[in-house]
């Protein structure tokens, strides 16, 4: 690893043309950020700018207001919903994929990453034409007086159906690198399958498990798209964050929805920095 | 086969194997069937009509020709940024290199919100744009921008590991038969990344195909101009148009599917090559 490094640098830094090579490094580095400026980091700028632009005082003013304030607690809940089952689904789906040999693993990988492909309108639309009134499941859920589309156990659903491969597809290649020597060994040592799975895999997929989760948590609280589908925009009862701004935002209350974007801004920058984290741990544990 | 029999030796495939493909079913296979059954409803001619309607034409081909080009723009920038991030020592990489995810971590309604108000005729840069005529936000640039927004992570990260893998000593020998660095660029270093490159085109191009949360807001939603299909078919729901939103959206999930079909296919070929290369 570290004899490779070595090369690298002095390739990069050769002692032909030096100038011409660190002029060429200036204007490569300062394309890359002046692009990265205004395409990622002038949008984030921008959300704080707008939020505080009427005074703190308003700013959480627009948070602490009833509406805003059940669209927070609505986004925790279906993601205190989604997120465990996620959670619990991929963990379960990469030891299936990861540790067996069976025929048609790719393609239960291909369908598992369906969410990824499907535009998040099209989810919401799918159990529209389940659950809705109209939908194949309508007739039936109106009998029994059970609500799932334009309520809360609709926004969950497409929430679920959104985030399903983030926690298995950061899992599956880790516990394909680490093989399954060890929990082979664990079992010829007389542990149970409970106890192999908590001290010997656990352990070796602890960081990307929490990588996973930390994604899956971002787009459980950010999903727009399919719940916009699904929610019917009942104020107060299915709203959740994302779709509050958007109302506050077409009523031309500027200040108040950015104030609560800024929230979903600080969710994705703490997003950010707990994946760092995660990456930094994984790669000092790999040296 | 001794392999296979070894690996059974582990407990919990039936159990794992099975709540996997209950889930699977429950979640995503069976909600994506009935909208293809819904759409089988549909007469072919019905199913035609809706297609070829001029409103429903025109938005595809606001949203395909907005993803070819955005998704193009994401292969040249996200190269440059993992060129960058890759082969260059500056001050602050590691925070440019986490900032690179936030088009994944931002919800796409507040990139949506925040975009507009910086390319509307009054934000910040709309403004410069503004004496000449030229409209970005609510016309179809408005839209690329955001799907360029949120396709760049894809092609830097499919791009940024193969360069980190790349051996330096081809182009060390390159340069020693007397290449520039352009040449070195094009010759050694393009082709090698040629695969993943085209991996983080396709990422990028499906997933604009899909998007809505940051479109809308910046896209003005006209009718036949700046109209994209995820947007045409939530109107074709409000309308209470089951069908026709079901018929739209089929057509968009055979593209999606055959997409994301060729992306694994690929990946599991570079993997496998990988592998073989590892092996020897």
């Amino acid at each position: 690893m570290l004899p490779k490094k070595q090369t690298v640098h002095t390739s990069t830094k050769g002692k032909k043309q030096p100038a011409v090579a660190s002029l060429t490094k200036g204007i490569l580095i300062s394309l890359a950020l002046l692009f990265l400026g205004f395409f990622i980091l002038m949008p984030l700028i921008i959300v704080f700018m707008e939020a505080f632009q009427k005074g703190i005082e308003l700013y959480f003013l627009s948070l602490t207001e009833p509406d805003a304030v059940s669209a927070i607690k609505l986004t925790l809940l279906t993601a205190a919903i989604s997120v465990p089952l996620n959670t619990l689904f991929g963990v379960v789906a990469a030891w299936a994929i990861a540790k067996f040999e069976f025929k048609g693993k790719n393609i239960l990988i291909t369908l598992i990453d369906i969410p990824f492909a499907v535009s998040p309108v099209i989810a919401g639309l799918v159990f529209v034409l389940l659950f809705g009134s109209q939908g194949v499941l309508g007739p039936f859920l109106e009998a029994y007086d059970v609500k799932i589309i334009f309520a809360v156990p609709g926004i969950v659903l497409a929430t679920i159906f959104i985030t399903f491969p983030f926690v298995v597809r950061e899992l599956i290649p880790i516990m394909q690198e680490q093989g399954s020597e060890e929990e082979e060994a664990a079992l010829s040592l007389g542990a149970n399958g409970w106890q192999m799975f908590f001290r010997v895999t656990f352990p070796n997929i602890k960081w990307g498990l929490l990588y996973g989760v930390i994604l899956c948590n971002a787009r459980a609280m950010g999903e727009f798209g399919a719940v916009s589908v699904v929610s019917g925009h009942i104020r107060g009862l299915t709203n959740t964050l994302p779709l509050h701004v958007e109302i506050l935002y077409n009523e031309y209350n500027f200040t108040a929805a950015f104030a609560v974007a800024s929230l979903l801004a600080l969710l994705a920058l703490v997003t950010l920095v707990i994946k760092s984290f995660v990456e930094w741990r994984t790669r000092k544990a790999h040296c | 086969m001794n392999q296979a029999a070894k690996k059974r030796l582990l407990p919990g495939f039936g159990l794992s194997m099975g709540f996997t493909m209950v889930y699977l079913s429950l979640i995503v296979l069976i909600p994506i069937a009935v909208l293809f059954l819904k759409a089988a409803t549909l007469s072919l001619s019905d199913f035609w009509q809706i297609l070829t309607d001029d409103r429903v034409i025109a938005s595809f081909k606001v949203t395909f020709s907005s993803s070819l080009i955005a998704a193009l723009v994401n292969t040249v920038a996200g190269t440059l940024i993992a060129w960058v991030l890759v082969r260059y020592d500056f001050c602050g990489k590691r925070v440019v290199d986490a900032f690179v995810d936030l088009p994944f971590a931002l919800p796409t309604a507040v990139a949506g919100i925040a975009l507009t108000a910086i390319y509307a005729p009054n934000g910040w840069i709309g403004q410069f744009f503004e004496p000449f005529g030229i409209k970005i936000a609510f016309t179809q640039i408005g839209i690329l921008i955001a799907l360029i927004f949120i396709g760049l992570p894809f092609v830097v990260r499919s791009v940024q590991p193969v360069l980190q893998d790349f051996d330096s000593q081809y182009e060390e020998a390159a340069a020693t038969l007397g290449a520039n660095s352009l040449q070195i660029f094009i010759k050694v270093i393009l082709p090698a990344i040629t695969p993943a490159l085209l991996t983080g085109f396709a990422l990028a191009f499906a997933r604009a195909l899909g998007e809505y949360g940051s479109v809308v807001f910046i896209s003005g939603n006209m009718p036949m101009k700046t109209e994209i299909v995820p947007l045409l078919i939530i109107t074709k729901l409000e309308q209470f148009d089951y069908a026709g939103a079901a018929a739209i959206a089929t057509v968009m999930l055979i593209i999606s599917f055959s997409l994301l079909f060729i992306i694994n296919f690929w990946q599991w070929k570079q993997a496998r090559k990988h592998q073989s290369v590892r092996g020897v």
